[in-house]
């Protein structure tokens, strides 16, 4: 026969302070856990977003970022008239022959301090090459202008970047003449110019890499061994959306593994503190269980009822947590990429999947908590019980 | 003392409970311990760097090279005593998931700068004399297996090929924030192998006299504002602080993560040991019974918490630092110089006893308080 569920209610409620302590530990432990989980989301999504499917990055064989590549402008022609490139409505070949370098800016909140930003210089087609883009203000950079477009991250994080003002950098200034968002890419930590105006001011006649729209999405494989393939260019190609996403992994790496370490030895104390608080709840109520046994409830029940009674607890606690941790949601915050070099721009990113998880932590939690005592509440030989 | 026994029986009564009580405060307070010292080891690298060194790279950004021709003319430049020249080259080894610094480096002048890099003599003299030679830190060799003398081949990224260096020489570093997993090969032969371009990545610069740094830095910025690659330079702190910048908000992240922590743990602690202290009103009523005064109970009670609170303390921050200083961590290349400091040791402690009032004072109170009728009633 189960003990009905009100017994544990009323008895919770006998104890109201060390039952709210207890729950409030499982909710900081939960909260920890969504908080840096979200962090690590946050940012991979920020990176996984930033490439498409449908598109294919090129950069000089072996390079294994951005930064480190160098294409010749007769490779850039080369792709660009190659048939797994596709066509735009105007009839040239959607494809963006890049400059990408970083940039040190002054940061707003501390002007003594820099955060090296990337610039990149695009060619009027990666503004249809590149999927998400959408100019919030002002219009895009005109050809053969020193005009720049910046991403919607940096705008309250550097100075100078309202639409109207001029930034400077590389020994010029340049009107800012748009704000673009990218679908919440890391594109959007960036300052975009024209990749001709850029080239002389920066590394010379190289581009860093090329960007195309795949003609057929599916036929990116035969792109990538027919462009490899080709003895008049050395270059490595990828899918946008690997490629943004390898860089990513590094740091995501980290994250996730501070995120599992952090909370795994804070479940660790958690889990301890509710052993003890179970224990001491079974023990203070040694005659009560007697008295249950003696009324004919299994063994089997009293540890059903005590591990019921833990998870409970717990869930509340899970609960809590999950309302502590949602005002993070949303929270931008910047750090370097350390595979690119570059600031990057994210914020935490709560879903409904990690709240999911992190109730059932809790529960875990809880159960495993309530466990021992409850194992220890149903073995206790009944007169002993009812002697204390 | 007297008392001794009975505190340790106390303890005793229930081990298991004490056990986990004592396991959570050293679980909390070594996860406080590990998150602080990120937070410190980053601030100390930010502060860190000699004062006679400045850093003289190009006011573009750093990804831009210098022409090797500013040698010369910074050496020429009056308060300037020694000048040297590295690029980084960002080459992989393997599969390329262990990152680490490969520099090309004026060999002579490089080691002159830094004497905080210790090589033997004879390592050193193998590594000037020869030209595809290298020299790697202690841990990096640790880290691949290297042996002195072997051949090991790097993937170029930034210079693309294989690059090919023998090692002879393995340096140890005598101030633990020089990271010392770094690969230093011959500026030259990288010179050579790409076309000879002439360029250096950044130079850095010995000044005679630490307080003319700002002067020499303008200097040095306003000797080449008109060329093609217009400088900018700073003293070495200057420097590494940028870099230390980078992290972004980590810092506060690790700290807010580390309150919480601690807060949580030390949430469910109290908790079990003030439900423990209330198991034992009879006790206590007993002991009141034969003549102990309230003062004694009071202390009593204080004693068990501190002892549970301090033994966790000393195991969970001893830990850490053991730990950490035992498997010589650096956060694969990253976080050099990680070492539990002083003040984060204090600092926990500080919690500790935090904790043992939180947790002990309200027992101890309501044990000196207790009304001894009353509390009897119930032992009968």
């Amino acid at each position: 026969m189960k003990i009905p569920i009100i017994y544990n209610v009323r008895s919770v409620l006998q104890r109201p302070v060390s039952t709210a302590l207890t729950a409030l530990g499982v909710a900081l432990v939960v909260a920890v856990f969504i908080g840096t989980l979200a962090l690590a989301n946050g940012f991979r999504a920020a990176l996984a977003r930033t490439g498409s499917e449908r598109n294919a990055l090129v950069l000089r064989r072996g390079a294994d970022s951005e930064l480190s590549s160098g294409l010749a402008r007769e490779t850039a022609s080369i792709i660009a008239a190659s048939p797994h490139v596709a066509v735009g409505t105007d009839g040239r070949p959607l494809v963006s022959p890049e400059v990408y370098v970083l940039i040190p800016l002054n940061r707003i909140a501390d002007t003594s301090q820099v955060g090296n930003v990337v610039a990149r210089g695009v060619s009027e087609q990666a503004w249809s090459v590149r999927a998400n883009l959408e100019v919030l203000q002002g219009r895009r950079p005109e050809s053969g202008r020193s005009e720049v477009c910046v991403g919607r991250r940096l705008v309250d994080r550097f100075p100078n970047m309202r639409v109207g003002d001029k930034l400077r950098f590389a020994g010029r200034d340049w009107d800012v003449v748009c704000h673009f968002s990218a679908g919440g890419s890391s594109f959007e930590s960036e300052v975009w110019g024209e990749n001709e105006q850029f080239m002389p001011v920066f590394r010379g006649q190289v581009f860093q890499s090329i960007t195309f729209r795949l003609a057929d999405p599916g036929a990116f494989e035969e792109a990538k061994r027919v462009l490899e393939g080709d003895r008049r260019v050395t270059v490595d190609v990828y899918r946008e959306s690997a490629f943004y996403v390898q860089q990513s992994q590094l740091l995501d790496r980290i994250l996730r593994i501070l995120a599992i370490l952090i909370t795994g030895i804070m479940a660790v104390g958690a889990v301890f503190g509710a052993v003890n608080t179970m224990y001491a709840a079974v023990a203070s109520r040694g005659p009560e269980i007697g008295v249950l046994l003696t009324l004919g409830f299994r063994p089997r029940s009293v540890l059903a009822s005590f591990l019921a009674e833990s998870a409970v607890i717990a869930v509340i606690g899970g609960l809590i947590g999950c309302v502590l941790a949602l005002p993070v949601n949303g929270i931008v915050t910047s750090t370097t990429n350390w595979a690119s070099f570059s600031e990057v721009a994210f914020s935490f990113r709560i879903t409904p999947g990690l709240l999911l998880a992190g109730l059932v932590f809790a529960v875990v939690m809880g159960v495993v908590g309530g466990f021992f005592p409850a194992r220890r509440a149903a073995r206790q030989p009944v007169v002993e019980a009812l002697r204390e | 003392m007297r008392y001794a026994r009975l505190v340790l029986a106390n303890l005793g009564r229930h081990k298991r409970r004490t056990f986990l009580t004592i396991t959570s405060v050293a679980l909390a307070l070594f996860l406080f311990a590990s998150l602080r010292t990120v937070v410190t080891t980053i601030g100390a690298y930010g502060q860190w760097g000699s004062a006679r060194r400045l850093v003289t790279s190009n006011a573009t950004g750093i990804v831009f090279v210098l022409p090797l021709a500013y040698a010369n003319r910074l050496r020429a430049l009056p308060g300037v005593e020694a000048v040297s020249w590295a690029n980084w080259i960002g080459a992989r080894y393997g599969d390329g998931k262990r990152f680490f610094a490969n520099f090309a480096v004026d060999p002579e002048s490089y080691l002159d700068m830094y004497p905080e890099m210790v090589l033997p003599p004879d390592q050193k003299e193998a590594f000037l004399r020869e030209r595809t030679s290298a020299i790697v830190g202690v841990r990096l060799l640790d880290v691949f297996g290297w042996r002195l003398g072997q051949n090991v081949t790097l993937q170029g990224t930034i210079f693309p090929g294989d690059w090919t260096f023998t090692i002879r020489g393995v340096y140890t570093v005598s101030d633990p924030l020089i990271n010392d997993d770094m690969l230093l090969f011959h500026h030259d032969f990288l010179d050579e192998r790409i076309g000879r371009p002439g360029i250096a990545g950044w130079y850095v610069l010995r000044i005679v006299d630490p307080n003319q740094a700002a002067e020499v830095a303008k200097a040095v910025d306003d000797l080449f504002r008109n060329s093609s690659a217009p400088t900018k330079t700073g003293t070495e702190q200057q420097f590494n602080s940028t870099f230390a910048t980078m992290w972004g908000n980590v810092g506060l992240l690790m700290n807010t993560i580390g309150l919480a922590v601690v807060f949580a743990i030390l949430l469910v602690t109290a908790n079990a040991m003030m439900m423990s202290a209330r198991e034992r009103t009879s006790e206590i009523a007993v002991l009141k019974t034969i003549g102990f005064p309230d003062r004694t109970l009071f202390g009593l009670v204080m004693v068990e918490a501190g002892l549970i609170t301090l033994t966790g303390a000393l195991i969970g921050l001893g830990g850490a630092k053991v730990l950490y200083r035992a498997t010589n961590f650096n956060a694969a290349g990253f976080l050099p110089g990680f070492d539990v400091s002083p003040g984060t040791l204090v600092t926990g402690f500080g919690i500790a006893l935090l904790l043992m009032l939180a947790s002990g004072l309200v027992p101890a109170m309501q044990a000196a308080r207790l009304p001894v009728i009353q509390a009897l009633r119930r032992v009968i």
